[in-house]
């Protein structure tokens, strides 16, 4: 956190690449080695490099939520990240949700309440919803509304998006009594 | 197990790999050895490239190649070749392919690299020299310049002839409205970001995995313009993360991907970035003037619509923004014109229903203006004036329960308690306004093919090359298929979004139910044809005596219609006759001599609520109430998703959507989904959608209409009526932002 | 993106040392708005310091009675504090009106001090602006000005600063508090960030060897009268067209101490003492309150497109002062303004 102020140019062009080193990340509790440039996103190490294209880039600006996945249990935006910052980390990406053929309560009630249409968005919504519920942060409908409102769906499925995190809100109450 | 599917709310057939991350877009086919695209895009409007110098970039360790106009290979010089289904007349942006620039952000050099990052980098290398030549991106500073078309882009598109003297008897008239509306520039931003991935298989042959509303036109594209014969050009997308009109056209980024293929001999994946998107095509800008006269009582007297909107300099593109009012309405006094003006943008495209939306914006707005003028309640003056013929085209209706829309929307969304008086309704520190409106949009049919392949173990695979953009295709056709052959819904299989599948025309104008569900509905009719043919052979075959139209499929079985007791299942009719498969092609074509005496709609009554702060002016739509005449439900859960999304569509339309261009630039700079604003959750609360009975035998064999535009249309003027209504102040220039309520 | 090498700090020692030897370097912490300004070019490091392990990361109390808030708490560990919520919910709300859950989750308190205008020029590099370019022009100022500055802007620069959450340490009186090889220091917070003046791009007051280590929150928090509104193109996820953070102590119905900032009006959160001064004493009503809004807009100056921030803050400021005088803040759940 240094002084962002002034202009940095790039001074000479720089012609060789930056040094590629190993780094081990634990996605979906399987652990994935990796060696990557530090110039490499998280989204772009998931997608291009691990194949696991189910998280999304819709704006690659932290402007619309869709890369979000759940780094050691948080949402995040994985499009802002450096993959080798989280080295040793454990990161949950939408293919990790499931228990194996079993999906996740949110999973279930996004395909009960047609919570999605094209589908582009819907990893990053589910993430999200998981990550938040998972934090106890999700009471009331406006709450939903709200902390959901990082996760756009230009499809527009906001109200079945909505229905959808309460069924999954009372099922897992009724699973804590 | 029941095998009636067609009106069941049935959960979509893709959800499974759409919630697991298992359904793959454009740049998800991580192949071998793939080579990653970067695109540099003009920072000018207007002029000419001077020089580029990619020797920076070229030197990055890496980088294969830098494509530019100056090195690019030979490509088609005709613009037929360009040219695709939903082309507008004129001549189709090339890209690559000489130094003019058209609009700012047009793409101008092609890094590709081993790669993303390396290429990404090298393309902040790329230095391009250019000659500026002043630019015009202001369309009320070039109302001037407004022309007709000259060449249609197609028939209908252009305004109906006038009928009676609308300008006289607008001056005659007791009440008049005159007012102008101004719609901005829109772009569709779907989720995805547009992408290729071209796949070099070595024989000379491309597939390319591309986001699309329609794969045979991009193949025919990549075709023309590269010289490929057809059969070497496959477009495969299965899945489309949202399009909303974008993707009826191809992207420059497909030719960018097979250009480098093509020429580097491998795979290539090419990506638009977010800000790059808002160089492609976009709802245009719309200067619109509606005046209206109308007698004492509210009866139409006059009604003329009047819109201008801009195009670019080297296509006239066209939508059908006027001509509504005269289906819409009774008035015997109609007078239409529509202009395009050039500005140096790139060409606008169809967005969400193009040219309902934006032109049903300002009918509607005008007709609630027209009410306070009349003093009659909103929804009185449109039943007062309700049309029951089409007068454009001088024909009865095919069906239009559009009174059922306005009853059941108004009585749920308790209409009648509505006072009139601007800002007389309120909830503590805000107003409430009521507002309403009408929508409409067309019922089309195309022509396109399905095949069927049934298999002895009861599998069916039906398929065409259409697409499923979220509206779910996948679902309803699969439902189709399941019920016509009374199979279950899992052993039937769709497949769509592959340029090898029987003929489809682009997914668009709401026609994909209609088009390609009568084609699978009538394959699937033509494989129980020849099940029938085989079961009457069998031995003491309950059939033997029977018409095909005595028998109906249920539960994996042919059955006697009248005695459903009796039937053989579908396998043992298979293994009796000795195939293994059966398989049908079918192609469907509108029946034009029925369909012809008949004006064919589908219709929308929308009611909605704001509340706003009287002091600050932020507003919220705490409910909107949508009932939809759209003939048959297919898939009554998929069917509501698509109304309630077009209406959250909506919501962005009227309060917050604005591509902004800096006039100075030439240049869009809300070009990011922090500046340009579309809808998060927070916004959207209520919305309650209703379908309306409505039963027409004449539409399609499937009586079913289409609803991916019906529910932006009329719902944006709904929602500028409702802030009326709160605020007393009528903003014609969407979006209505707090600024404009001050 | 330019290449750039990365190495990890183990220490706060360390880390100085290293952004002393080398002025292209930068620390990254949690990136949301670093990364995001490298795509675009905009910013071009040629070594990132990786600072996200540096024991950084607590909320402690203070000698004074009040919190300390390392540089490296998340957005979203300081609102959901229960020291923050109890004593300091100004803040907490003002943070949970800005961005959203994930990218809270991310970002650091000292990041978002260091955050920068999110001016749609100074992000595309193909266009003039002083802040990014020293001299080459400001594109805003006759061009697309709708999100830009009423207040303290130049000739130079009409960019506002983003943040919500310094909104509300601007009305804390919060104290950042740096480091750097040359030795500890205190920033008080109003002295934090500059006014654009002829250098546009510097924004803070912060050294380019300094690293903030926390930020210091004074033992009175307002925790009974204290509001945070915020007006924006949507209901959430949105930069502020303008926002109020209003805090209060009232004795009886009259104010014994008034303070307001605004967000979304300048190149730094923005405060007057004059007008904070017209209320002391004074019955908590719509009159002082308008009298106060009046008065910390003097001098406000539209460049065209903004020119309605100016009226949207004189209605907001006495908004929020009455929802802070009433002790009922603004909820950033249900937007209802109350």
């Amino acid at each position: 956190m240094n002084n962002k102020s002034g202009v940095e140019t790039a001074g000479n062009v720089s012609t060789s690449l930056p040094p590629k080193s190993w780094i081990t990340l634990k996605i979906n509790g399987a652990e994935r080695h990796l060696e990557i440039a530090p110039w490499t996103i998280l989204l772009d190490a998931l997608r291009n490099l691990l194949d696991l294209t189910g998280t999304k880039k819709g704006c690659d600006h932290g402007q619309c939520g869709a890369c979000t996945v759940l780094i050691d249990g948080k949402p995040i935006n994985s499009c802002l990240t450096l993959a080798i910052m989280h080295d040793g980390a454990e990161v949950t990406t939408i293919e990790g949700i499931a228990k194996g053929d079993a999906l996740h309560p949110v999973q279930q009630a996004f395909i009960e309440h047609d919570a999605f249409q094209c589908g582009y968005c819907t990893p990053g919504q589910i993430c999200s919803a998981v990550g938040l519920l998972n934090a106890g942060k999700l009471r009331t409908p406006d709450d939903i509304r709200e902390l959901m409102s990082g996760n756009i769906c230009r499809c527009g499925a906001y109200p079945n998006i909505v229905a959808a995190i309460e069924q999954a809100m009372q099922s897992e109450g009724s699973a804590a009594q | 197990m029941t095998t009636n599917y067609m009106g069941k709310a049935t959960s979509r057939v893709d959800g499974r790999a759409k919630v697991t991350g298992a359904a793959k877009y454009a740049a998800e086919y991580n192949v071998p050895n793939l080579a990653y695209g970067y695109i540099v895009t003009s920072a000018i409007a207007r002029g000419r490239i001077t020089k580029i110098d990619a020797s920076e970039a070229l030197a990055v360790e890496g980088v294969l190649q830098v494509f530019t106009h100056e090195n690019r290979h030979k490509i088609a010089e005709d613009d037929q070749s360009y040219e695709d289904e939903a082309a507008s007349p004129g001549s189709p942006f090339r890209p690559l392919y000489d130094n003019q620039i058209k609009f700012s952000g047009q793409p101008v050099a092609l890094v590709v690299a081993e790669e993303f990052e390396i290429a990404r980098y090298a393309a902040s290398l790329v230095h391009i020299e250019y000659k500026v030549e002043s630019h015009e991106t202001d369309l009320s500073k070039v109302r001037a310049n407004g022309y007709e078309p000259k060449i249609k882009r197609m028939e209908g598109f252009e305004p109906v002839k006038p009928r009676g003297n609308a300008e006289k008897a607008f001056q005659r008239a007791v009440h008049q409205h005159d007012a102008e509306y101004d719609l901005p520039i829109e772009h569709h931003n779907p989720m995805e970001l547009f992408a290729s991935t071209a796949v070099w298989e070595g024989n000379g042959k491309i597939t390319i995995y591309d986001k699309n509303q329609g794969a045979q036109n991009c193949q025919r594209y990549i075709a023309n313009i590269f010289g490929f014969p057809m059969d070497d050009v496959r477009v495969i997308s299965p899945f489309v993360g949202g399009a909303f009109g974008s993707g009826l056209r191809p992207q420059y980024q497909i030719f960018l991907a097979a250009l480098a293929a093509r020429e580097l001999k491998c795979s290539v994946r090419v990506s638009l970035t977010r800000q790059q998107m808002f160089g492609l095509g976009y709802r245009p800008n719309t200067l619109q003037r509606v005046a209206i006269g109308a007698a004492k009582d509210g009866a139409l007297e006059a009604f003329m619509h009047d819109a201008l909107a801009n195009t670019s300099r080297y296509e006239d593109y066209q939508e059908m923004v006027v001509n509504w009012a005269g289906s819409l309405y009774q008035c015997d006094n109609m007078k239409f014109s529509y202009n395009i003006a050039q500005l140096d943008l790139c060409t606008p495209m169809d967005m969400r229903a193009p040219g309902g939306a934006p032109g049903m914006y300002a009918i509607e707005c005008a007709m609630d203006e027209l009410a306070y003028k009349v003093g009659c309640d909103p929804l009185e003056l449109r039943l007062k004036n309700y049309s029951e013929k089409d007068q454009n085209e001088g024909k009865p209706f095919s069906s239009k329960e559009l009174r059922a829309c306005y009853r059941q929307a108004a009585e749920k969304f308790g209409w009648a308690n509505r006072k009139p008086q601007p800002g007389s309704m309120r909830d503590g520190s805000e107003l409430i306004g009521w507002g309403m409106a009408t929508g409409i949009w067309e019922a089309m049919q195309q022509p396109a093919s399905a095949r069927a392949v049934l298999t002895s173990d009861g599998k069916l695979e039906v398929s065409s090359a259409t697409a499923d953009i979220g509206t779910g295709t996948y679902t309803i056709m699969t439902q189709i298929a399941a019920e016509t052959l009374g199979l279950p819904l899992q052993d039937v299989t769709f497949k769509l979004g592959d340029s090898t599948l029987p003929q489809s025309p682009i997914e668009g104008g709401s026609w994909t139910a209609a088009t390609n569900g009568s084609a699978v509905k009538k394959v699937c009719d033509a494989v129980g044809a020849k099940l029938f043919a085989m079961a009457q052979k069998m031995e003491a075959s309950p059939f033997a005596n029977l018409k095909f139209e005595d028998v109906a499929f249920s539960e994996g079985q042919m059955r006697l219609k009248n005695d459903s007791d009796r039937g053989v299942a579908i396998g043992e009719i298979m293994r009796h006759g000795g195939a293994t498969t059966l398989a049908e092609e079918a192609t469907s074509s509108p029946d034009e001599a029925k369909q012809e005496p008949y004006a064919r709609y589908t219709h929308s009554a929308i009611f909605v609520e704001v509340k706003v702060d009287e002091e600050l002016r932020t507003i919220r739509v705490t409910r909107i109430v949508i009932a939809v005449a759209g003939g048959r439900i297919l898939n009554p859960k998929t069917a509501r998703s698509q109304v309630l999304g077009a209406a959250v569509g909506a919501i962005g339309m009227a309060l917050e959507e604005e591509s902004v261009v800096d006039q100075n630039l030439g240049r869009i700079m809300t070009h990011n989904l922090a500046d340009y604003h579309v809808p998060v959750n927070a916004d959207v609360y209520d919305i309650d959608v209703i379908f309306v009975e409505e039963h027409d035998t004449i539409v399609n064999p499937l009586g079913v209409k289409g609803l991916g535009e019906i529910g932006i249309v009329g719902t944006a003027a709904a929602i500028a009526n409702a802030v009326f209504h709160a605020t007393g102040k009528r903003v014609r220039d969407m979006p209505i932002t707090v600024d404009k309520l001050f | 993106m330019n290449p750039f090498s990365y190495t990890r700090s183990g220490t706060l020692e360390n880390a100085v040392t290293e952004i002393a030897r080398d002025r292209r370097a930068k620390f990254i912490a949690g990136g949301t708005n670093l990364i995001d300004l490298m795509k675009e070019n905009v910013t071009r490091p040629s070594r990132l310091i990786d600072i996200n392990h540096l024991s950084l990361n607590k909320i402690e109390e203070t000698d004074n009675g009040g919190l300390r808030i390392g540089a490296l708490v998340t957005n979203s560990d300081v609102a959901y504090h229960p020291q923050i919520t109890r004593r300091y919910p100004l803040l907490a709300s003002a943070i949970l009106a800005g961005a959203s859950h994930q990218l809270r989750n991310m970002a650091t308190t000292g990041g978002n001090l260091l955050q920068r205008t999110r001016c749609s020029y100074f992000y595309d590099i193909t266009t003039a602006c002083n802040k990014r370019e020293p001299g080459t022009g400001c594109s805003a100022i006759n061009g697309f000005n709708r999100m830009h500055a009423i207040l303290g802007a130049s000739e130079e620069c009409i960019a506002t600063h983003p943040s919500d959450m310094c909104v509300a340490l601007m009305v804390l009186d919060a104290v950042v508090q740096v480091t750097s090889n040359r030795g500890a220091r205190a920033i008080p917070f109003a002295e934090f960030h500059r006014l654009p003046g002829d250098a546009p791009q510097i924004d803070t007051n912060l050294q380019p060897d300094e690293i903030i280590t926390s930020v210091d929150l004074p033992g009175e928090g307002f925790a009974g009268n204290h509001s945070y509104l915020k007006v924006r193109d949507r209901a959430s996820y949105a930069f502020a067209l303008v926002s109020v953070a209003a805090a209060l102590t009232l004795e009886g119905g009259v104010i014994k101490e008034a303070r307001i900032a605004l967000g979304g009006v300048a190149h730094k959160p923005w405060r007057n003492a004059e007008a904070e001064a017209l209320l002391k004493g004074k019955p908590a009503g719509q009159d002082n309150f308008r009298k106060a809004a009046e008065a910390l807009l003097s001098g406000a100056r539209g460049f065209g497109h903004n020119n309605f921030k100016i009226e949207l803050a004189k209605r907001a400021i006495p908004r929020a002062l009455k929802q802070a005088a009433a002790g009922t803040p603004q909820s950033q759940t249900i937007k209802k303004v109350l």
